[in-house]
């Protein structure tokens, strides 16, 4: 049994607002493998975001994690490092940029514009490795090289608006690979590129785990950039994760009612007759979080009495597969009697 | 393409780009030389990457961007208007006919204004209603086909969500009564579940209304499902339009079969073998000569970058603007096989 390269135990994440304490995330967990690309889909206000910034502590200063949850990096020759027991920035740098590093969905908001592209791949370099100058920015120019940036040398000295949409995601990605992270998150990196682009950065991104070995956390609402690139899945509702399992088992057979709904909400273009049914209602307000399974009130199969008093289990299956539903559970229970 | 609402011929929109003291004056087509037609009731879907120019076509149409040459006239059971020589009150009424929706509707709607006073605006600045019962009255028409109710109508943008928003600005689009209607990027900023539901409530107004969509959009798995007839746009120009049926089971422009092979498949083991593109699209401002393709083209030949192509018809309603569309099938996996036969040859 490998050990896990990152390990998150019963995450729950409140925010303290005005209005009141509000629950993002609750009893999230799971482990992803060194190598190993985990997807995390989900609606917006789900929070897959919030889970994935936990890991590096990103949250803004209003959140409060619960005491039981525990983050836990895995680290060679030592004890695992719990980051939310991490307090001080200076703590921090062990695992933000230098275990991890992240990628965000609008790269131009996540380069400084008055800072060469360049200027900014060094300078981390010099934070998180103990490379000089000269050396950090041949790294630097070597991994836009690596990530199909023409003319590396020349866009170096660039700025970030100089850069195309895809160029900027491919120099972000560049950077964030530049000091050999562990984990790399990857919050909707696709999802402001046009397809054409957006096949080129997955087939980039699927090089580079094979090429460094490292792992991924792939937040995305695309179940078919889900399919093309991940090993497992993570659907997540409301705060919780509602089913996971390999990507296979998810997508070709969904036992939760809502991965079911996504699916049947998404156009197939294999599939021109099917109708698109939308997953009814909208997403609840996180300050009037639903009693018992939180999908209870757009769930098509809800169980009157069952579902909205109790939070499911979940039930298990096989490969490790897990479904958060009361419906599946019965259907378990019925198929040991019978 | 008998009785079109909207008919481009040879339509350009110019742009005139660094016009300063000591540079040269450079222009950049925007959308250059396109001709189309739209079917009354049709549910015409406009694809491309961005850059493409869909917009600015779109918005020509609606007479929102200057059309700098060709022809656009627009026809419905009253009138008929050459939108190159509207006079100002031809124009005021042009604006009642055709609408324009638009992509965030988080950025579309006043904060400051209630749901229903957003939705009567148009009419009241149009003067399309007299008293403020008639007012009200259309408003709650419209706010009931788009599934939205009379306790919403009292109510601010921001206690709506995403999906809520968008039926908020259809209402917004359709109170005036427009027969033609510009749905640019609708669904693209929704989730998909939302995306379903938009899509399904335009897709009953084209029905119920008769309204002519030209829907925008750079998701060719959205347009596949709702429009009936789609336009392939590539660097200002179109290079493909054909029935949705027809274009998708036999795509006739290599472009638009990259843009089919690049949608991310659903089916973990189906490993996009297909040909995919490189580079990106080159700046309107400098094109490719010859086919503006050709820079990306798997396919391409001495030709291509010597002579653009022309749309021509391949089948019977199936434009294709492609010098080679007879001798390679372009269709989604017969692509990379003709690309190598067609290197070794």
């Amino acid at each position: 049994m490998t050990t896990p390269l990152i390990s998150v135990k019963d995450l729950t994440i409140r925010f303290r607002t005005d209005e009141g304490l509000i629950t993002a995330v609750e009893d999230v967990s799971f482990d992803i493998l060194p190598g190993q690309v985990m997807g995390l889909v989900g609606e917006s206000g789900s929070g897959k975001s919030v889970t994935a910034k936990a890991l590096m502590q990103l949250n803004a200063g209003n959140t409060r994690y619960d005491p039981a949850s525990k983050i836990l990096l895995d680290r060679p020759e030592r004890e695992p490092l719990d980051v939310l027991s991490l307090k001080r920035d200076r703590d921090l740098r062990v695992v933000r940029g230098g275990a991890i590093s992240m990628i965000f969905q609008e790269p131009m908001a996540s380069f400084a514009p008055a800072i060469t592209v360049g200027e900014q791949m060094v300078e981390q370099l010099l934070i998180h490795t103990a490379m000089s100058r000269v050396q950090a920015k041949a790294l630097s120019i070597e991994m836009l090289d690596r990530v199909g940036i023409p003319d590396a040398g020349r866009r170096f000295g660039q700025y970030a608006f100089e850069f195309s949409g895809g160029m900027r995601q491919r120099a972000m990605i560049a950077m964030a690979l530049s000091t050999k992270p562990r984990l790399l998150i990857a919050d909707e990196p696709t999802t402001a590129l046009d397809v054409t682009i957006q096949a080129q950065v997955i087939d980039l991104m699927k090089d580079l785990v094979s090429d460094f070995g490292m792992a991924i956390l792939f937040i995305t609402h695309d179940l078919g950039v889900i399919a093309q690139t991940a090993d497992k899945v993570a659907v997540m509702y409301l705060g919780r994760i509602v089913e996971k399992g390999t990507v296979r088992q998810v997508i070709k057979t969904p036992l939760h009612p809502y991965t079911q709904g996504l699916l049947n909400a998404l156009p197939k273009i294999n599939d021109l007759e099917a109708e698109l049914t939308p997953v009814p209602g909208d997403i609840p307000s996180p300050l009037d979080r639903p009693p018992g399974c939180v999908f209870n009130t757009r769930c098509p199969v809800a169980i009157a009495g069952v579902c909205t008093t109790q939070v499911p289990r979940y039930s298990e299956g096989e490969g490790g597969r897990k479904v958060a539903c009361h419906l599946v559970e019965r259907h378990q229970a019925e198929a040991v009697a019978t | 393409m008998t009785d079109p609402v909207i008919t481009a011929t040879n339509l350009t929109v110019r742009y005139t780009i660094g016009h300063g003291l000591l540079t040269k004056k450079a222009y950049l087509n925007a959308v250059d030389d396109v001709s189309l037609s739209i079917d009354k009731g049709s549910f015409f879907g406009l694809v491309g990457e961005s850059g493409s120019g869909k917009t600015t076509l779109g918005r020509a149409l609606l007479r929102a961007a200057p059309i700098t040459a060709g022809e656009v006239i627009y026809r419905d059971d009253e009138v008929r208007y050459d939108l190159r020589a509207l006079s100002k009150q031809q124009m005021k009424d042009y604006r009642k006919r055709a609408q324009l929706i638009f992509q965030d509707p988080y950025a579309a709607l006043s904060p400051r204004m209630t749901v229903r006073d957003i939705i009567a605006e148009p009419l009241e600045v149009m003067g399309l209603t007299r008293t403020r019962e008639e007012t009200d009255a259309r408003v709650r028409e419209i706010a009931a086909k788009c599934r939205l109710n009379l306790e919403h109508l009292r109510r601010f943008p921001h206690a709506f969500s995403g999906g809520q928003r968008q039926r908020i600005s259809i209402a917004r689009a359709l109170v005036s009564g427009p027969r033609f209607v510009v749905a640019d990027e609708s669904v693209a900023a929704l989730d998909v579940s939302i995306q379903a539901d938009v899509l399904n409530l335009l897709k009953a107004i084209q029905r119920d209304m008769g309204i002519s969509f030209l829907f925008i959009s750079h998701d060719l798995s959205v347009v596949a499902h709702v429009c009936d007839h789609v336009a392939v746009m590539y660097l200002g120009q179109l290079v493909e339009t054909a029935p949705t049926r027809a274009l998708f089971a036999r795509p006739r422009h290599p472009y638009t079969s990259a843009l089919l092979s690049a949608i991310p498949s659903l089916d973990p083991d189906d490993a996009g073998n297909a040909q995919k593109l490189e580079g990106e699209i080159p700046s309107p401002a400098d094109p490719p000569p010859g086919c503006k393709f050709n820079s990306r083209c798997p396919f391409a030949r001495e030709r291509c970058r010597l002579e653009a192509p022309a749309l021509r018809e391949l089948a019977p309603d199936h434009f294709g603007a492609c010098h080679f569309s007879e001798e390679f099938d372009f269709s989604r996996g017969g692509a990379t096989g003709s690309a190598k036969g067609l290197q070794q040859a």
